[in-house]
């Protein structure tokens, strides 16, 4: 028998440089030392049952990155959280567990979006009014860009894939919730970029410092625009 | 939260900043109140290389666990970084404070291999450390150097105010004592310290520390050299710094602290695993071998503390694989209870385990039958030379009858890789013991086809043959043999590979070989005297770093700086030393004598084996201390 748990976890401090593959590797080394029943692929070389929502480039932060897992047996939410929290480096906690149904699809199957928020590296912030060109950006009805896929560069509208959008005067940051669909998939870069490029300006690569805030599935799969949060998903256990 | 040395936008630059930012599982983090002494333990070489190391890992361990004393990691940061810390003055920190290096009370680095010297003063240059000890005062830490190469400490004396001969884990809370009492350091009874002093005796504390047994310190000699080069007298300066040191060694490796809770990298490093060192030293007596009598006598750690030590370290690091540390872990005597126990522990844990190169034998088949996939796997030997004459010159106690034994059961037993190593330049080496090698390898390829029915063969036999080129290094009895000319090297790698092709079975050999130029610069290093100093500084003013990398190494500048200081790299290398030549490293005692090395340097070239530690003793002079294999004292 085993069961399928929802692992939510942030990332900050100096695990923001670990990119996603150690991180990974960072988790099943953790599972060890935490004692988790984690169930094992078979073969020769057995691997854990563990799959991530979506990577995360290296130096974005973020308070809502999720793993599924599967184990053998279950103890509860608390124990887990606090075997694995006990054995963390300092830059990653974990936030919540929860126990999914089988047929719940894991997390990178079922994540469409993902919320951020996007402030400036002291010293990088922007030369313009960033409350005048975000809200400039963001009552455009099209914002059409050409972005390199591995194809080749195609042309898409950036507006039908933001699905939210907004400035933050107290922290002259931006919030944005963006498609983060397998076939849609936009970084806050991209969309920053074109909002430089509209100002005449062009982003340098480390004026941004993005945190991923959440990610969320459809709450009903046949309606689009309507969010859940992954970390809602699931029952406490 | 650790404040991290390099900003953001630096390590977004660089490739894998996870080299530089510490705050791995494991790494130990102190509270800067309850801290006398701060010590920097360094290897020369990029974090991948220098985290695979045992031996600073056992280091780091045994100095945390003092209360008072603060250990970080240091490596030599890589060519991107380094050039962005020079151009932007960002002095070289430790990894766990992120603090500069400079401001520490000790930096300790291990030599590890000769091609890393320039690479220390990669880390002094960056540290703002002056690279020559004569130039170093008050402010800046003492720079000491242990592991292997400090036996010849010589070519690079002039850039560490002390070494550590021998076995690290016996006399550093005697030299931090010393140190704590020249500083003015003092304990107030509730953990606090009071402030070292700054104007302090540091020439005094070298001093002092020279008296400490195992340390050298080499501003304490005086070295004068005749009209042949060679060197006429080497001297203590003062009478009461001793003539000879001797190497320190573990008593009881039971008794000795070992890291059951190692860090843990973030980033795949070369040897991504848990280590468990099961024995040091060597019975066998192979010639060419420096580890086999610098880490003399063989002493063995019990099955019942590895076992222990197992647990702690697969509870602690979550790795996933294990291994074997030692120089021929077959001669372990303790093994097949070990391997049961880590196949029902690794088992159960869905650990791996890596088996170290064991003799290949009915036994380590079975047991690598049962850890390892046998179709991925290949079988490896190193019979070091392609003739039974010259593997008798080398004393290495491996017959063509042992390797077709263990090779006709692996083939049976499904295996058809098959890995040779060897090495090319050996003393009184001939064209026929060259071409034995392909000789040797083609039977191989021969006894598979003759051993595995068609019908039963799991596609064809693959044979990787590699060659080195013989290095001679001090304490061994090829100390006083002279090394190959590039050229020649050249010269007989051409003739194996030719041989290797006129084989009937070639198709299913593979050859591969080193290079040339980087083995003689090794060589020069491992036998070279303190003249070398100003070479290795010139060659790194010129740019020359990261020589073990080859893509880095620069042998023409090299060789022109060999030219410009008017010394000869093959004075070095190509000479036979007689018995009386003192030799650079001769004030140094690894505690095996002198006439035994002598003696088995004779007696390779009469082509005469002797035998192991267990099968008889050879009076190498360990045996005085009745440690280990050694029979004990009365």
């Amino acid at each position: 028998m085993a069961y399928k748990l929802r692992i939510k976890f942030n990332k900050y401090a100096h695990m923001i440089f670990i990119g996603h593959l150690d991180l990974m590797r960072y988790f099943q080394k953790a599972m060890r030392r935490g004692g988790v029943d984690i169930s094992y692929s078979e073969g020769f070389s057995p691997h854990q049952i563990m799959s991530f929502a979506q990577p995360l480039g290296v130096g974005i932060y973020s308070d809502g990155e999720y793993m599924d897992i599967s184990v053998n047996s279950l103890t509860s939410e608390q124990q887990l959280k606090d075997a694995l929290n006990g054995v963390m480096s300092e830059g990653v906690d974990i936030l919540s567990v929860k126990l999914l149904a089988d047929k719940t699809p894991n997390s990178m199957a079922s994540v469409v979006a993902a919320s951020y928020f996007v402030a400036f590296r002291e010293g990088y912030e922007p030369d313009f009014d960033l409350a005048k060109a975000a809200a400039d950006f963001y009552a455009q009805d099209k914002i059409m860009i050409e972005k390199e896929t591995k194809k080749g560069t195609r042309t898409l509208d950036l507006k039908e894939h933001i699905y939210s959008f907004s400035y933050d005067p107290d922290k002259n940051s931006l919030y944005m919730l963006l498609d983060a669909s397998s076939g849609g998939n936009i970084k806050p870069s991209l969309v920053m970029e074109q909002l430089y490029r509209e100002q005449g300006r062009e982003l340098g690569e480390f004026d941004l410092i993005v945190t991923r805030e959440d990610m969320f599935a459809l709450k009903d799969p046949d309606k689009p625009g309507v969010f859940i949060s992954l970390g809602e998903i699931g029952d406490s256990y | 939260m650790r404040k991290l040395a390099l900003r953001d936008e630096i390590l977004l630059k660089v490739e894998k900043p996870a080299r530089y930012i510490g705050g791995e599982i494991g790494s130990i983090q102190k509270n800067m109140d309850q801290v006398s002494i701060r010590f920097a333990m360094c290897f020369p070489d990029v974090y991948e290389i220098g985290m695979s190391h045992l031996g600073i890992q056992i280091l780091y361990d045994m100095l945390n666990r003092m209360d008072d004393v603060w250990c970080e990691r240091v490596y030599s940061p890589w060519t991107d970084l380094d050039e962005i810390m020079r151009k932007e003055n960002i002095p070289l920190f430790a990894l766990e404070s992120q603090e500069p290096v400079r401001g520490f009370d000790f930096l300790g680095i291990t030599l590890q291999y000769e091609m890393c010297y320039t690479n220390i003063l990669q880390v002094l240059d960056l540290a703002g450390i002056p690279l020559l000890s004569t130039e170093r005062g008050c402010d800046d830490p003492i720079v000491i150097g242990g592991g292997p190469c400090s036996y010849n400490p010589e070519p690079i004396a002039d850039f560490f105010d002390l070494f550590y001969i021998g076995e690290g884990e016996n006399r550093y809370g005697e030299l931090l004592t010393l140190y704590r009492k020249f500083r003015g350091i003092a304990e107030d009874g509730r953990g606090h310290f009071s402030e070292r002093k700054n104007e302090w005796d540091r020439e005094g504390f070298l001093r002092e520390a020279a008296k400490i047994p195992g340390i050298y310190a080499p501003s304490l000699y005086d070295v004068s050299y005749g009209e042949d080069g060679c060197i006429a007298s080497f001297t203590p300066k003062y009478d009461d710094i001793p003539a000879v040191i001797e190497k320190e060694m573990v008593e009881d490796l039971d008794s000795s602290p070992y890291p059951t809770a190692p860090v843990v990298p973030f980033i795949r490093v070369t040897q991504d695993r848990m280590t468990l060192e099961i024995m040091r030293g060597c019975i066998r007596g192979c010639r060419f071998c420096q580890a086999g009598q610098l880490y003399k006598p063989l002493r063995e750690r019990s099955t019942q503390v590895l076992k222990k030590y197992a647990r702690e370290l697969m509870k602690n690091t979550g790795h996933e694989e294990i291994s074997l540390s030692s120089l021929s872990s077959s001669d372990y005597t303790g093994l097949p209870e070990l391997l049961d126990f880590l196949m029902e522990e690794c088992g159960r844990q869905k650990v791996n385990i890596a088996l170290p190169s064991l003799r290949i034998d009915a036994f380590s088949l079975d047991v690598m039958n049962k850890v390892q996939d046998v179709k991925k796997s290949s079988l490896t030997f190193a019979p070091e030379a392609g003739t039974q004459r010259m593997r008798n010159v080398i004393n290495k106690g491996l017959t063509q009858e042992d390797i077709e034994g263990g090779a006709r059961e692996a083939f049976l037993g499904g295996w058809n890789k098959v890995k040779l190593y060897f090495m090319l330049g050996l003393p009184g080496e001939t064209t026929e013991d060259i071409q034995g090698i392909a000789h040797l390898a083609n039977d191989i390829a021969k006894l598979y086809y003759d051993t595995v029915p068609k019908e039963e063969r799991k596609g064809k036999i693959q044979i990787t043959v590699s060659t080195s080129f013989f290095v001679p290094k001090p304490f061994t009895p090829f100390q006083w043999a002279p090394m190959d000319r590039p050229e020649m090297f050249t010269q007989k790698a051409a003739i194996c590979k030719e041989e290797i092709r006129a084989q009937l079975n070639q198709k299913s050999i593979k050859y591969n070989w080193h290079d040339a130029d980087t083995s003689i610069m090794e060589g020069v290093f491992a036998r070279g005297d303190r003249r070398l100093c100003k070479v290795i500084l010139r060659a790194y003013e010129a740019g020359c770093f990261y020589d073990a990398w080859t893509e880095y190494y620069k042998h023409d500048v090299w060789m022109q700086c060999f030219e410009e200081e008017g010394i000869d790299p093959y004075f070095y290398t190509e000479r036979e030393r007689t018995k009386e030549e003192i030799l650079p490293w001769d004030f140094i005692s690894c505690k095996v004598s002198r006439s035994f090395l002598w003696r088995e340097w004779e007696k390779s070239k009469c082509e005469e084996v002797s035998t192991n530690c267990r099968e008889g003793c050879q009076g190498c002079g360990m045996a005085a201390y009745g440690l280990g294999i050694c029979p004990k004292r009365k």
